[in-house]
């Protein structure tokens, strides 16, 4: 599993640098979708199948089809793929390299002053992440699912049919 | 030695009893069609027409397989192979006997909806890649189609997976050794039965190729072995859908006097023709119908199911 741990970790990191400097958004989504494969991967070495298993499921098999189904529908052409080449200029670099650059010395420091093992003995089951989840972190789980039922009844909301604006339109069913 | 031997059997073994189907599943549907609707299907190639997937064969690999000069090529030529692994890699999860298994995860029937979820995007890419408006509208229409029957497509299932205990299909087959889940989960048949319609886009959901008004949808682009990944991609989706519904809903490989792997299979062959009855019995619905119906139907209807199911378990225990 070392191995497993260690390769999907490059690959993540690998396609995610590739997310940020491709040009066309499309291609950059395609890239995120391997650097969250990558991540489930390392879920499942360290042995979390479950939260791999979500990691699929939610982010690469639905939040980022919505991605892609939005870009798709604005179907964006050579112009805005040279704007964005406008953008990634060598200037742009300098002051993001330099604060990621101190932000790896401070990982790197953190690293080597925890030498402890870094692989789970344990594989988590399905089953004991619902019991911690429904146990000790009930009221996260009932906070979060107010926060989707406010954005729920908000999207509704916005995305209602006026009923006047659609008599003075005149297609009215 | 036999341990290191056994895995690799059990891989290739499926593999190419799974590629052998989904070509012969062409002429079964062809044939089974013509009986139905009264006429003679494929008949002149060999004996019964069988020869006709050869033939069908060397056409599409000798077609020129052509790329437009206007498509994105690197994601036109990933789309239709996606299509094909994801679907072969849920079969691995399957339990066709007690011992034939590729492997048995204890998240497996996660590991198979995470599979199909991300089926979705070997025909959105397909469609965009190709560049083409009718491509464009059949990837968005299998897009959308995809996503919204995948939620209750899971959530249908869910009433197995509390009655069974577990992820793991295995565990899920050896629930069901008194009573089948096709009892006591009926509704949840018909909900992922209807999704899985929906995941395989079969007639009457496939919008997203409706000849008539989008030429062929999202692969109109498509010519030669490329158009033969979405086909067979397509048909191993049938394979699939059939074969999880045995093994969700009537017991897998359990059944009395045959051996097991000939139960599997007859369940799994009954699914699929019961896949192309439905296609030659109903119209294409209206593509607002189709989403209406999944998001103010079956969605109630699984959520429902999933209540009833959870509380007459919390009250047995």
């Amino acid at each position: 599993m070392d191995v497993v741990f260690y390769l999907s970790g490059a690959v993540a990191i690998v396609s995610t640098l590739m997310v940020i400097t491709r040009s066309n958004a499309v291609h950059a989504l395609l890239y995120l979708i391997v650097s969250l494969f990558a991540v489930a991967l390392i879920f499942f070495a360290l042995g979390a199948p479950f939260a791999a298993a979500l990691e699929v499921i939610i982010y690469a098999g639905a939040i980022m089809v919505l991605f892609i189904f939005v870009i798709m529908m604005l179907n964006l052409g050579i112009q805005t793929q040279t704007q964005e080449r406008e953008w990634l200029n060598p200037k742009a670099w300098i002051g993001p390299a330099i604060l990621s650059a101190a932000l790896v010395c401070e990982l790197i420091y953190a690293l080597t002053l925890h030498k402890g093992a870094v692989f789970a003995a344990v594989e988590v089951t399905p089953k004991a992440v619902g019991i911690a989840l429904f146990g000790p972190y009930l009221l996260g789980v009932e906070l979060a699912s107010l926060l989707l039922l406010a954005g729920l009844v908000g999207t509704y909301h916005l995305g209602r049919r006026d009923e006047r604006s659609a008599a003075r339109e005149g297609d009215a069913p | 030695m036999l341990s290191v031997i056994e895995p690799i059997v059990v891989c290739v073994g499926v593999l190419v009893a799974l590629l052998a189907l989904a070509a012969g599943l062409v002429w079964l549907e062809r044939r089974l069609l013509g009986l139905w609707q009264d006429r003679y299907g494929p008949n002149r190639v060999g004996p019964f027409g069988l020869l006709q997937v050869l033939a069908d064969m060397i056409k599409m690999l000798t077609k020129e397989d052509w790329i437009p000069p206007f498509a994105d090529k690197p994601i036109f030529v990933i789309a239709p192979a996606v299509i094909v692994f994801t679907v072969l890699m849920s079969f691995a999860v399957i339990p066709f006997t007690p011992h034939i298994q590729v492997v048995d995860l204890n998240i497996g029937l996660l590991f198979v909806l995470a599979m199909s979820s991300l089926g979705v995007y070997s025909v959105a890419l397909g469609g965009w890649a190709s560049n083409n408006k009718y491509a464009l509208l059949g990837g968005l229409r299998a897009a959308a189609q995809m996503l919204s029957y995948e939620v209750f497509m899971g959530l249908s299932l869910m009433g197995v997976v509390m009655l069974a205990g577990s992820f793991s299909l295995r565990a899920i087959v050896e629930a069901q050794q008194g009573l089948w889940f096709c009892v006591p989960q009926f509704p949840g048949l018909v909900i992922f039965f209807v999704a899985g319609l929906a995941e395989a886009r079969r007639i009457p959901f496939d919008l997203p190729e409706a000849e008539t008004e989008l030429v062929a949808g999202y692969h109109t682009e498509y010519s030669g072995m490329k158009f033969g990944m979405f086909f067979v991609g397509e048909y191993l989706g049938i394979v699939l859908v059939s074969a999880l519904t045995t093994v969700l809903f009537f017991g897998g490989w359990l059944g009395p006097v045959l051996p097991p792997l000939v139960w599997f299979f007859l369940k799994t062959f009954f699914f699929i023709c019961l896949f192309i009855l439905i296609r030659g019995t109903f119209p294409r619905l209206r593509y607002d119908q189709l989403l209406a119906f999944g998001w103010k139907v079956m969605l109630p209807l699984a959520l429902l199911n999933l209540v009833v199911t959870g509380g007459i378990v919390l009250a047995k225990s």
